[in-house]
């Protein structure tokens, strides 16, 4: 027997080979860089994503048609290129708004930057793996380097709570999502996404008991990184303990590829058990977008309520899942970038308003900002604006085509529901503008942004209304990620 | 269509007589022989010396890291055996494959170096 290895088609995987190249040499770089200058290692590493980004973007124009290599198992179409650059995006914002950040917190290490980077190529990965098995992969080489990050400042009582308690629940729920896809292979015989849907079709499989199993336990494992009822109860705490650029990368990031992830397997892979995950997600996304809104009244602190409101987001989301079609994935993908500009700038303003002894997360540290930081106070309000959904901004863009796409697969009464909880939202978003316009603003020591994170608050801010006020550019890439990845279902 | 779980059945067969041999033998000892308990008998050690202090001593965490380096570098080991056996019929890609993987955890084994992982004191 020869077994000869294939030489893989390795240009499709050249953005994460960059990848592991950067983080790998950004590790051995940080060696020899001294300690009071780790802020090197950022710039290293924000260069790095951005060349990355660019070759990223380069192959947009290659893959009308997905392209597949490591035998079947990594696919490259446009809808993994897209996320992707949601991911570099993010990443490269988050390592803006760390810089100072990490020097204030007075953990200003190299590893840092290099576990982001790590983090990234895991998702990366994660959203190209057309088999379940590189999916997990993905999903892992993510999770650990997330868990750390967490718990970064292991000084902080609170941080390393977080931590634990992230990479508890993160290692149990992983056990859940390895054991579907263990009946997955039980019931079909294949891990490969294709193979498991034509098995699926062939023998007549869709209402098989074991494949409905495996199919909550995906969801359920997916689902923790998405923070979707009953899964988010990790969210706020992590959210409040974890340090704040941290929080603002895992709101963002790991919920967009574990999004990507689901809409891969159930469009690709279990297409056919359809009316089974649509009552499934139809529960699912009524309940979070409901508790995400409900609870997030309550808080009084930004993080938290941040937190909350990121699980009612995933609510949204998953009409976009749930509908089905094409203008439901566009949806997500366009949803995913404005909620990377709208929520990565709430948090940024937070960490704008981390001082010393002061974190900066509790409302009434926002108290009177319009007084003393008028330009500061607006610029929130715009991510306001846009998280609530309100136009002109990304936010609304994002929502309308989600709550189309439900609308035109005939999930009226969710829209409803989604309408109502946008309603309720609005209360708590402004709750801030309150605190920030209505309220006399208390002696407070000085505010010292670095200009990483002042130019990260521009940028999210201009993309913010741009894509509100204009948002073609990036509806119609949305629109060809959508129509290449349905058009490989049919 | 349950093809593929028939192939475990053998497994599962295992899995029950393992059990059942666990447990019929403890039944059947309980059941024959004699039981006559003394203070002697229900000591932890009884033919050695009695313990002289808790054994929960807090362990320098040191050992941790290098457990945790010395299972890292193990498995990589495991990983070559394979590879070794198959090395003349997996062609120059295999070959290549293994140096590459070699190379990444190289970065970790420098980097685990040089800041002094593998010193004692």
């Amino acid at each position: 027997m020869n077994v000869t290895v294939p030489m893989p088609n390795l240009s499709l995987v050249v953005p994460e080979i960059l990848m592991v190249i950067l983080a790998c040499g950004l590790l051995l770089v940080d060696l020899f860089i001294p300690k009071d200058r780790k802020r090197v290692v950022g710039y290293i590493a924000l260069a790095g994503v951005v060349v990355v980004g660019v070759v990223t973007a380069a192959f947009w124009g290659k893959m009308a048609q997905p392209a597949t290599t490591f035998s079947g198992t990594f696919v490259l179409d446009r809808f993994a290129l897209f996320f992707k650059e949601v991911f570099l995006f993010t990443t490269g914002i988050t390592i803006l708004i760390s810089l100072k950040y990490l020097e204030i917190e007075k953990v200003s290490l190299g590893e840092y930057y290099a576990l982001m980077l790590f983090c990234t190529l895991g998702m990366m990965i994660m959203v190209s793996g057309a088999d379940l098995i590189v999916i997990y992969l993905g999903i892992e080489t993510m999770a650990l380097s997330v868990y750390v990050l967490a718990g970064f400042m292991k000084f902080d009582h609170k941080c390393t709570e977080a931590a634990l308690k992230y990479f508890l629940l993160g290692v149990f729920i992983s056990g859940i999502l390895l054991y579907g896809i263990t009946l997955i292979y039980a019931a079909t015989g294949s891990t490969q996404l294709a193979q498991v849907a034509a098995v699926i079709k062939e023998k007549g499989l869709a209402k098989n008991p074991l494949l409905v199993l495996a199919m909550f336990m995906l969801a359920a494992g997916l689902g923790l990184e998405i923070a979707m009822a009953p899964f988010h109860f990790w969210a706020p705490d992590v959210y409040e303990g974890a340090p704040t650029p941290i929080t603002a990368f895992i709101s963002v990031a790991p919920k967009a590829a574990a999004f990507a992830a689901l809409v891969r397997i159930f469009y690709h892979g279990i297409q056919l058990l359809e009316p089974q995950w649509q009552i499934l997600l139809w529960i699912i996304c009524a309940v979070t977008m409901t508790i995400g809104n409900v609870t997030a009244l309550m808080q009084q602190n930004v993080k938290r309520m941040l937190a909350y409101s990121s699980v009612a987001h995933a609510g949204y989301i998953l009409l976009g899942v749930l509908a089905a079609n094409q203008v439901g994935v566009q949806g997500i993908a366009f949803y995913f970038f404005a909620y990377a500009f709208m929520n990565m700038g709430a948090f940024g303003l937070v960490i704008y308003l981390r001082r010393e002894n002061i974190v900066g997360d509790d409302i009434d540290d926002f108290k009177g900002l319009a007084q003393t930081h008028p330009l500061l106070a607006v610029i929130m309000v715009v991510f306001l604006l846009s998280l609530a959904g309100i136009p002109p901004t990304a936010g609304f863009v994002g929502k309308f085509l989600l709550f189309a796409a439900a609308i035109k697969a005939g999930f009226y009464w969710l829209v409803a529901l989604a309408a109502l909880n946008s309603v309720v939202a609005l209360f708590y978003y402004f709750r801030i503008a309150k605190a920030m316009y209505m309220q006399s603003p208390e002696p407070l020591p000085q505010l010292s942004p670095g200009r990483g994170l002042v130019l990260a608050l521009v940028v999210v801010g201009v993309f913010t209304l741009f894509f509100g006020i204009y948002p073609q550019p990036l509806m119609s890439l949305a629109k060809d990620t959508a129509h290449t990845f349905m058009m490989f279902l049919s | 269509m349950y093809q593929h779980i028939s192939q475990y059945t053998p497994v599962l067969l295992f899995f029950a007589l393992a059990i059942g041999f666990g447990v019929g033998a403890l039944l059947f000892a309980y059941l024959v022989r004699p039981s006559k308990p003394d203070p002697e008998k229900l000591s932890p050690y009884e033919c050695g010396i009695p313990p002289l202090i808790s054994v929960r001593e807090r362990v320098p965490i040191r050992f941790f890291i290098i457990v945790m380096l010395f299972l890292l570098f193990d498995v990589e080991a495991i990983f070559m055996y394979p590879w070794a056996v198959v090395y003349e019929r997996i062609g120059w890609w295999g070959f290549i494959e293994m140096f590459l993987f070699i190379a990444i955890l190289l970065v970790g084994y420098v980097y685990a170096w040089a800041k002094g992982a593998l010193e004692w004191e």
